[in-house]
């Protein structure tokens, strides 16, 4: 299982801290895919973390990953 | 030298990170809440983070200033939670041995901030409240990757 951590408007959209996909390995496209059929987020703007770093549509995420989704960020 | 907080910034504290017997110059940018953004009232903002990430970004914006600037030392305090106006969110303080390098790294600093940490602010108005940063409010990603800028 993959756990994927929430923010924000994210985190009041889908109701959870953390999102759980039954998948042990993906890839960020298709993650953004998954979350975007099931929860009907707007995945256009997120991006994917992995480990703390931002990650491209083509890299994998597997189940000891630590993953969040970025919306735009509103700091400073 | 990078940190997200829950408590008051002491601005004292940042600086004093910085200050060392090279450094001629130390310049600080505070971030305080604003109370009105285009006419519009504010009466309280929220700021939450993706405390691990963001100090890895903080300290990432950091080293982007060590290559541009390799004399200069920062240090970044960001706060999350409930601010009043008038609260700081955050310090950034940078020292160099001359005054207009510490200038220049200081605004790249709070730039980057703006670009690449995952902090989000939400508003909350007399009429209601928004989280700031959704695609209405901001460019998306489009290019898949946070956008770099240079610095002047």
């Amino acid at each position: 299982m993959i756990h994927i951590q929430c923010f924000a408007h994210l985190r009041e959209q889908t109701g959870q801290d953390t999102i759980t996909l039954d998948q042990t390995s993906l890839s960020v496209a298709e993650l953004l895919a998954e979350l975007s059929a099931r929860y009907a987020i707007e995945t256009e703007s997120l991006m994917v973390a992995i480990n703390e770093e931002y990650a491209a549509p083509e890299d994998r995420v597997s189940e000891k990953d630590r993953v969040a989704l970025i919306p735009p960020v509103s700091g400073g | 030298m990078y940190r997200i907080t829950s408590q008051p910034i002491e601005v004292e504290e940042v600086t004093k990170k910085v200050i060392r017997p090279e450094a001629g110059a130390v310049v600080n940018f505070i971030g305080t809440v604003r109370e009105f953004t285009k006419g519009k009232k504010t009466l309280s903002l929220q700021y939450e983070a993706y405390p691990e990430m963001a100090e890895k970004q903080l300290k990432k914006i950091g080293d982007e200033i060590k290559e541009n600037w390799p004399d200069a030392v920062t240090a970044i305090t960001h706060r999350t939670g409930k601010l009043a106006i008038s609260d700081i969110a955050v310090v950034i303080a940078v020292s160099t041995p001359h005054r207009k390098d510490a200038y220049l790294a200081n605004e790249y600093a709070i730039e980057r901030i703006k670009q690449i940490v995952p902090i989000w602010k939400k508003e909350y108005w007399e009429d209601g409240e928004e989280w700031i940063g959704d695609q209405l409010e901001k460019t998306p990603y489009s290019n898949g990757e946070p956008g770099e800028v240079k610095p002047s």
